[in-house]
């Protein structure tokens, strides 16, 4: 349920597409037999899916925004006690806290900073994968396919200790082999350093996703088109950006989008990377609102502040819903 | 001019391929390093580990981080939890998400549009967003603490990108297929389920295998909704080498590998079985 898991379910290709000649049939077949019992059919054959979506997704959506309204604390968790409804006061104290818009500008900057590292990365990586010998691409492939498929919460612990202060290999690596002194520096002591590895491990993660989706768009370049812009006259940038880009665009877009979702929802690393316990400095959303639920036991500020991530990102959403539509996904 | 376009380019891709060649390397090893550092490190002896001076490769190999992370408590029951919950959300949401995707493959209807729709708007929600009513409702209904409530999760989280991913490779069967077995006799579901289900094959296995890649990583709602020792899944299970004393790094790293392993070897499968399913519309032929 996490944003890396949903990483990890995402075929590296936009696969399931209908084929051309799909929908014809599809037509044809449906007017040929008349609807006897079968009218119901469909219904009956999502109804289980639908109910389960519904109970599981949108009801708990619905009690968010229910309990963003009341008062639910431990006392009403546990005893079933009715919690009383207090308006809006959720959101005013809640928008009305200075340390909720640190943590605002935190999530933004942080995911404004790791998206745009991980699309250059991700699109430098599978542009050079194109040009390179067979060999390297091969290895290359293997270490992309073992990183993605590295369970967040190991990939966490590797960095965690790269960083390590005593035992750590990024240390070592300074003080041993770049000759600056960095026996025992804490990186988390200093938060700026501390997502600059939190960073590291979520670009790390899903540069793997990025490179190879936008790899398998490249391949649908034609050939020849960018051939005859070279006989043309057209240089490196020219081609890219006439014949290259616009093939490669409505991936590119989609990716970029799933990367804002998934990096303004990044909970797990900053959550494992601080044992369990982030420092207030280490406070996203997600973190933000886990910890009013879990720690100070109320609900429904952690339920509020969920409520106002879902509705700055709605636009992405309604983005990334449009840009489905369009490449055709949704018949 | 196809025949001469190839050595426009080549003696310019040739000079060029050796840097690329270099920059592929150092991604390689950019990416690859991780990947190296956990195998080597649960391979180390622990006074490597726990060493003020790391170096980047091992100077001799032990077995020891292994067997002290198979000994440490639960982890009998880690796996078995793991098992249970991955095994039966995964085995139920195939079901559910088959004949979903029968069903949106197969038919116009109304409201088709809408429910492919919600297919795709519930993935955008923030986990995190959903976990506190999740725990309110589990709580309601006593999942808490139970397998049932995280196997109803896990299952529901992986439903929509498994129907939605089955369906692509359902409408890559012709509905002819089915239609001749109807002609024979077959009931519109009898036709499915004989003729088309086996078929779908290759489509159940890489959308199964995606959906237990997530179950078996999931760990944030586990951690929530399971509170007793014995019930924790491996990924909760994992955090006990992390203690207020410090992280038993070389055990850790055991235990990880030991996890990541399966994973690893799955997504490996999958890419195999993604390549048979997009090429499974052989069967038009």
């Amino acid at each position: 349920m996490s944003a890396a898991d949903m990483k990890a379910a995402d075929p590296p290709v936009s696969v399931p597409r209908a084929p051309e000649g799909a929908d014809p049939q599809l037509a044809k077949n449906v007017n040929r037999k008349p609807r006897k019992a079968g009218a119901l059919l469909p219904y009956l054959l999502i109804a289980p899916a639908f109910v389960a979506i519904a109970a599981v997704f949108v009801w708990p959506f619905i009690k968010t925004v229910i309990m963003s309204f009341q008062d639910v604390g431990r006392r009403e968790l546990w005893s079933g006690a009715a919690a009383p409804w207090v308006g809006f006061d959720q959101f005013t104290n809640i928008l009305g806290d200075s340390e909720f818009w640190d943590v605002v500008w935190r999530t933004i900057i942080f995911m404004v900073v790791c998206v745009f590292v991980t699309m250059v990365g991700g699109l430098g990586l599978s542009m050079i994968m194109q040009r390179m010998s067979t060999w390297v691409r091969l290895l290359l492939t293997a270490a992309l396919v073992a990183a993605w498929s590295m369970p967040l919460l190991v990939a966490t612990s590797i960095f965690r200790w790269f960083a390590d202060s005593d035992y750590g290999v990024i240390n070592m690596v300074l003080t041993k082999y770049l000759g600056i002194d960095a026996q025992g520096h804490n990186w988390f002591l200093d938060p700026k350093q501390g997502f600059v590895i939190i960073g590291a491990v979520v670009v790390w993660g899903a540069i793997p996703f990025v490179s190879v989706t936008l790899y398998a768009a490249l391949t649908q370049v034609p050939k020849e088109l960018e051939e005859a812009a070279s006989l043309d006259g057209a240089g490196t940038t020219g081609i890219f950006r006439y014949v290259t880009w616009p093939v490669i665009k409505p991936v590119f877009q989609m990716v970029a989008t799933l990367s804002v979702l998934w990096d303004f929802n990044v909970f797990g690393q900053i959550f494992l990377m601080r044992g369990n316990k982030p420092e207030p400095e280490y406070s996203v959303l997600g973190i933000y609102s886990f910890e009013k639920a879990f720690e100070s036991n109320s609900f429904s500020q952690g339920a509020a502040i969920s409520l106002i991530t879902v509705l700055l990102l709605s636009g992405v959403a309604v983005y990334y819903l449009r840009q489905l539509l369009k490449i055709g996904e949704v018949e | 001019m196809s025949a001469s376009t190839p050595q426009v380019l080549r003696p310019d891709r040739k000079k060029h391929r050796i840097g690329y060649n270099i920059a592929g390397l150092v991604a390689f090893v950019l990416m690859a390093f991780p990947v190296y550092w956990l195998v080597i490190s649960s391979l180390r002896p622990n006074a490597e580990i726990r060493s003020y001076d790391q170096t980047l490769w091992p100077s001799s190999i032990t077995f020891d981080n292994f067997s002290r992370a198979i000994n440490q408590p639960n982890f009998g029951t880690a796996i078995e939890s793991s098992l249970i919950v991955c095994g039966v959300a995964v085995l139920g949401g195939m079901l559910l998400a088959t004949i979903a995707a029968f069903a949106i493959g197969r038919f116009r209807f109304r409201g088709r549009k809408f429910f492919m729709i919600v297919l795709l708007v519930v993935q955008l929600l923030p986990p995190t967003a959903m976990l506190i009513p999740i725990y309110i409702q589990l709580n309601d209904l006593g999942g808490l603490n139970e397998y049932w409530g995280v196997i109803v999760i896990y299952l529901v989280s992986t439903l929509p990108f498994a129907t939605w991913m089955i369906r692509g490779f359902v409408i890559n069967i012709p509905p002819e297929l089915e239609e001749s077995a109807m002609v024979d006799g077959c009931s519109r579901m009898g036709a499915f389920w004989r003729v088309t289900f086996p078929l779908l094959a290759p489509g159940l296995a890489a959308a199964s295998i995606f959906s237990l890649i997530t179950a078996w990583n999931e760990y944030l709602l586990a951690y929530v909704v399971l509170q007793d020792n014995d019930k924790y899944t491996l990924n909760v299970w994992l955090m006990n080498f992390t203690t207020s004393r410090g992280i038993d790094y070389g055990a850790l790293m055991a235990a990880s590998t030991m996890i990541a392993i399966p994973v690893v070897a799955f997504f490996l499968l999958v890419q195999k079985y993604m390549a048979t399913g997009l090429t499974s519309g052989a069967v038009k032929g």
